[in-house]
């Protein structure tokens, strides 16, 4: 099935998925109108989407290097632009953006404009000339440029921990899905989430994960606008929410105006007994909070995500797939467009789910009601239950106020359908897209981590004569063992999903930003260079993350530069250990110069294939 | 100035040209955040507008710019890619 043909006929192919998913939907809609009941409306969501991928990963089995480590470099600029969405767009994006915007208003915005900004940084500096050197790893190409086992060394090291980072929160987050959608205990979940992951890459690499990726960026899409919409149009809010939420936006801050923004102490959350994890609305919701520090703690933040995200492996190979250096960069461009259509939606969620639990002139309303009352509304017992939300009468006055009313983040995505009374079709959808959005990215992630160990330190460090055979069975094994290793961590719940996720782009700018970029826009960087800026930069990046990290020594951040951002400290550190270094070695060589000179036009056969 | 370098001196013209415009859109409008916020756009404050649509149409738009910009360059020093999808 996949051979030529099956390229040219993509959109044909991909059309039919779609049409069959909607068509799914509406089976399943019908189903519950004749009766069937919600929990195996869910288990019938997550099974069958499961399935579809674990079909695709399985057709897309491989036995060729190419194939596994770069899907052949065949994949069509549109549909790489999907595939990048969906490994890009993680779990936390999925299920704990919108709640993000819900607690924290405009400043927790800074994470939209940062996850958007680094694709500039990603396609003007970087990706098309990745795809010109034609290298299998992101550590291939440090090792190559500036030679060395060391260099290829230290590259690896900064991928593994930053893709480590990140991919223990999307193995939580599949694992959270799937325990809920299957009414299974979470540490089960995340078994369960880790065999579907591993079901979709450990056959085909690469290929497989490209094309499950496209699937998956279908599903979640279709899950995260179509709620978005429905509730817009049932709530009378406008039938384009993207154009015409502005009166509600006005509407919400007048609502706070008169329910007044109150902060809880510790102690009376802690006396009250509020599950851990729960927030409640203390920020405003579109204003912009006053002075020149908070406008940094949003511009670093924003700084740190666009530099990280062109600083992950994941990402960044997903531009090695492509057929050329044109269509890389063209690539890069529809990958975003397809990240902005979810993206600019988590703003209007929020904006809807708030207003519709804020608003007393809603059904749908909460806030200013009898406590007693809330209580007896069944969304509100279910996740009650769950300890997902909680009610605390601060005041004793039994009427439920705005800084009374805990909700864990993920509920906004999770539980808005519910609340807005849409039938339960539409929350076993939302599982399926959380589960698809949290599934690519880990794919993704553990994917780099371990095509960068059986590539680069197995093959080219360890045995680099290694036949194809042993080099694809060593992948393979080291896909199950990082995939194991990664939802043991998850099952023992160390950090929230989204700490650990801003963590990964620090890691990442902190270590490689630099050596990547300066390898194709300056020639006199060396080896030397390159190794001082990954060693220094990662060292200083995590040496600050332990001494401001609330986990660890819990200092007094710098000018707000707190654990989310210690990148800032990192990156500026690795580019001046990298350019010291450089200048006080000697240049590279001709050869490595000349390399430098091919790798900066996109005509001509690539350099590894030509070394 | 052979060829080559003449390519090059026009990629990175056109690359300081787009990270120009991305720090515009992803930093400097959100250093004057608080006070163009009280401006209104579709309806929305627009600093609010800028981080939950704005910004983002920008950079989708500033990317299709720079891969067409980018061929250009590549075409006219004979820099393109022969074989095409």
């Amino acid at each position: 099935m996949i051979k030529g043909k099956f390229i040219d006929n993509l959109p044909k192919i991909y059309g039919i998925y779609t049409g069959g998913f909607l068509a799914f939907i509406i089976l399943m809609a019908i189903a519950e109108q004749m009766g069937m009941d919600a929990k195996t409306i869910g288990v019938c969501f997550v099974a069958f989407t499961v399935g579809i991928y674990a079909l695709i990963g399985w057709l897309s089995r491989t036995i060729q290097v190419d194939a596994y480590y770069v899907a052949g470099r065949q994949v069509p600029t549109v549909f790489n632009g999907m595939a990048t969405a969906a490994d890009w767009m993680s779990g936390a994006s999925f299920v704990a953006m919108a709640g993000g915007i819900y607690f924290g208003g405009y400043t927790y915005m800074a994470f939209l404009v940062g996850w958007t900004g680094g694709y500039i940084l990603v396609s003007s500096l970087l990706a098309p000339y990745l795809r010109k050197f034609g290298c299998y790893t992101v550590p291939d190409f440090i090792g190559t440029r500036y030679g060395g086992s060391l260099a290829r060394f230290c590259a690896v090291v900064v991928l593994v921990l930053a893709s480590f980072t990140y991919v223990t929160a999307q193995i939580n987050a599949t694992g959270t899905i799937a325990s809920r959608a299957l009414g299974i205990p979470f540490e089960l979940g995340v078994w369960v989430g880790l065999i579907s992951i591993l079901l979709c890459s450990m056959l085909g690499g690469m290929r497989a994960v490209t094309w499950t990726q496209v699937a998956q960026y279908i599903v979640l899409i279709v899950a995260y606008l179509l709620p978005v919409f429905w509730m817009s149009n049932k709530n009378g809010f406008g039938f384009f929410p993207h154009l015409m939420l502005g009166d509600e936006v006005g509407r919400i801050a007048d609502l706070e105006a008169q329910f007044g923004l109150i902060k809880n102490s510790a102690a009376d959350i802690a006396a009250a007994g509020v599950p851990a994890g729960l927030g409640y609305i203390s920020n405003p919701h579109s204003e912009v909070p006053a002075g020149g520090m908070a406008a940094w703690k949003f511009i670093s933040l924003a700084i740190c995500m666009m530099v990280g995200t062109a600083s992950l492996p994941h990402i960044l190979m997903r531009y090695f797939t492509t057929p050329s250096v044109k269509s890389a960069r063209k690539s890069v461009a529809w990958s975003l467009f397809f990240i902005f259509l979810l993206y600019s939606s988590a703003p209007m969620l929020a904006t809807l789910s708030k207003l519709q639990l804020m608003d007393p002139s809603l059904a749908t309303g909460i806030i200013g009601r009898s406590i007693a009352d809330v209580q007896a509304l069944e969304w509100v017992q279910n996740w009650s239950a769950a300890k997902q939300v909680f009610i605390a009468d601060f005041n004793g006055d039994g009427v439920l106020q705005l800084n009374e009313w805990f909700m864990r983040g993920d509920v906004v995505v999770l539980a808005t359908p519910e609340v807005a009374g849409l039938p339960y079709v539409i929350s076993g959808l939302v599982a399926a897209g959380g589960m698809a959005a949290a599934m690519s990215t880990a794919d993704g992630l553990v994917l780099a981590i371990a095509n960068a160990l059986s590539h680069d330190l197995y093959f080219k460090i360890i045995d680099p004569k290694a036949d194809v055979a042993k080099r694809l069975i060593v992948a393979r094994v080291l896909l199950v063992i990082i995939g194991a290793a990664g939802a043991y961590i998850a099952s023992m719940r160390i950090t929230s999903i989204l700490g650990a996720v801003a963590w990964a782009f620090d890691f990442a700018m902190s270590g490689l930003f630099f050596p990547l970029v300066l390898g194709v826009w300056w020639k006199r960087a060396n080896r030397a260079g390159a190794i001082a800026g990954m060693v220094l930069g990662l060292a200083a990046g995590t040496a600050y993350l332990i001494y401001v990290g609330p986990k660890f020594m819990a200092q007094t951040p710098w000018l707000g530069i707190d654990h989310l951002r210690f990148g800032i400290i990192g990156a500026p550190v690795s580019l001046i250990a990298m350019v010291v270094v450089s200048l006080m070695t000697d240049a590279p060589d001709k050869a490595t110069q000349a390399m430098v000179d091919e790798v900066r036009i996109p005509s001509g056969k690539t350099i590894l294939s030509n070394k | 100035m052979s060829n080559k370098e003449k390519h090059w001196e026009k990629t990175r013209g056109l690359m300081w040209t787009t990270l120009a415009i991305w720090f515009f859109f992803g930093y400097v409008v959100f250093m004057f955040g608080e006070s163009i916020n009280s401006a209104s756009f579709l309806g929305y404050p627009l600093a609010y507008y800028m981080c939950a649509q704005g910004s983002l149409i920008a950079f989708v738009v500033l990317l299709f710019w720079f891969a067409n910009k980018q061929e250009a360059i590549d075409e006219e020093f004979g820099f393109a890619e022969k074989e095409d999808e």
